[in-house]
């Protein structure tokens, strides 16, 4: 048996949940305990294991979403449907959380919640894009036409990216943000440091693909027992 | 696409209504922040290139809200969809019209706002000014028709077609008021070049991405 996305059940319902939760138990420890502190930023530094993951992680999900629609529209295969509206509510759920844990770290270091760099003013429109996304599937039928249409906004979306970045460098380029100091990635000198990023990652990766299994197949869910209601009560 | 774009503009000679209301909306927009804001802190050319677009967003968006109204309310999508053109045209025509509306509304109102909020300091470019406008009226026409189209089927679609429309065109509403901001301080378009760059992708990308959208789109 394969669930939606193409993966094989027991891995869904086995290998991944375990997995997830071992990859993150490590991930884990290797930030509060095997990492040491970074030399300027002290402990808060911490977050941007898992604040940089997730970045990665929904951007991943965002490019998922347009692949993902575009197979539906060539062959209106529903388990891409399905495919792409999880990776857009997962997506959107880790922008939210680099959105988080982004303000977290910025008030110690930048000594502000929020400024408009690039990246901060790019990550929030991307956030409601997406958010638009699943509140036109929302406020929508749900049938056939529906879907077609979120097929072509996940497309358009996707297609926005580019200008969106370009737009916000440009922007931001010509009066640049006081507070921005450094690039906080330049500071991983400490192997271990590497290497608690890339346990995030995979963590924060098998976390990503468990949602989304679960999302999807919620999603066949609910539309097989609308099915059946409509055969209990047709009209 | 010719003959849509004749029809929807025939209609709206004949009534005004889009225009009109359109118009209307946009000195309330401002009369509204002049309110929210000291109309004092409202003065200088930055803030009369941004309150342009963003009025003109608010109520582009509003008005291209009706650009399917008619035909869904009249039943005539089905006959749109069967048209023997290809359907490409179809949005072509549609972004035409709404082109036209918008441009009419943008010479209205970049002028009327820099007087309401002082032309002091102002000395405007008009052909980097007639680039920008152009240039940015097109990539709200492009990206409002596509999302009006896709909002129409939608029990709330007046709610969700800006809630689709206004963050696709952050990188057109950044890039057309640093760019109208340069043309109302006498810029040359060499010295706005790469907003004018910004805008110009935009629209390719756009109206290309909703001439081949329609196909999906008008499918029933």
């Amino acid at each position: 048996m394969t669930a939606d996305d193409g993966t094989p059940r027991a891995w869904r319902d086995r290998v991944l949940p375990w997995a997830t939760g071992a990859a993150m138990t490590l991930a884990i420890v290797m930030v509060f305990l095997v990492v040491p502190d970074e030399r300027e930023q002290g402990v808060v530094q911490r977050i941007f294991y898992f604040h940089v993951a997730a970045a990665w992680l929904a951007f991943a999900g965002f490019a998922a979403v347009a692949v993902a629609s575009a197979w539906f529209l060539r062959t209106g295969s529903e388990g891409a449907d399905r495919l792409a509206h999880a990776c857009a509510e997962v997506g959107l759920l880790f922008t939210t959380l680099v959105l988080v844990t982004g303000p977290i770290w910025a008030r110690p270091i930048w000594g502000t919640w929020w400024t408009w760099d690039p990246r901060l003013t790019m990550t929030v429109v991307l956030w409601t894009i997406y958010a638009a996304y699943l509140m036109l599937r929302r406020l929508s039928a749900g049938d056939d036409t529906t879907r077609r249409y979120a097929a072509v906004l996940g497309i358009v979306g996707a297609l926005n990216i580019p200008l969106l970045v370009l737009a916000v460098r440009l922007w931001r380029g010509i009066h640049p943000a006081v507070m921005i100091n450094k690039d906080p990635e330049a500071g991983l000198k400490d192997p271990s440091m590497v290497w608690a990023l890339v346990v995030a990652n995979v963590a924060m990766a098998l976390l990503f693909d468990w949602l989304v299994s679960l999302r999807t197949r919620l999603l066949r869910i609910d539309r097989e027992v609308a099915a059946l209601e409509m055969e209990d009560h047709p009209g | 696409m010719w003959a849509i774009a004749r029809k929807d503009l025939a209609i709206e000679r004949r009534t005004g209504e889009m225009l009109s209301s359109l118009l209307l909306l946009a000195l309330l927009v401002v009369l509204v922040f002049a309110f929210a804001v000291e109309p004092e802190r409202l003065v200088g050319p930055e803030i009369a290139a941004g309150m342009t677009w963003a009025t003109l967003l608010f109520s582009g968006t509003l008005a291209l809200n009706r650009s399917f109204a008619i035909e869904r309310e009249s039943g005539a999508w089905t006959a749109l969809a069967l048209l023997p053109v290809d359907r490409g045209s179809i949005f072509l025509g549609k972004m035409l019209a709404n082109f036209v509306l918008l441009g009419f509304a943008s010479l209205v109102l970049l002028p009327s706002i820099s007087i309401l909020l002082g032309t002091h300091g102002l000395d405007p470019a008009p052909v980097t000014l007639a680039l920008t406008l152009v240039l940015g009226v097109l990539g709200i026409a492009a990206i409002g028709t596509l999302c009006a189209a896709i909002a129409s089927r939608s029990r709330a679609r007046e709610v969700l077609m800006p809630l689709l429309a206004f963050p696709l065109l952050a990188p057109l509403l950044i890039a057309a008021a640093r760019a109208t901001t340069g043309a109302l301080v006498g810029s040359s378009p060499s010295e706005v070049q790469p907003w004018l760059a910004v805008l110009l992708g935009f629209d390719m990308i756009f109206a290309t991405a909703g001439w081949l959208a329609f196909d999906w789109i008008l499918e029933e």
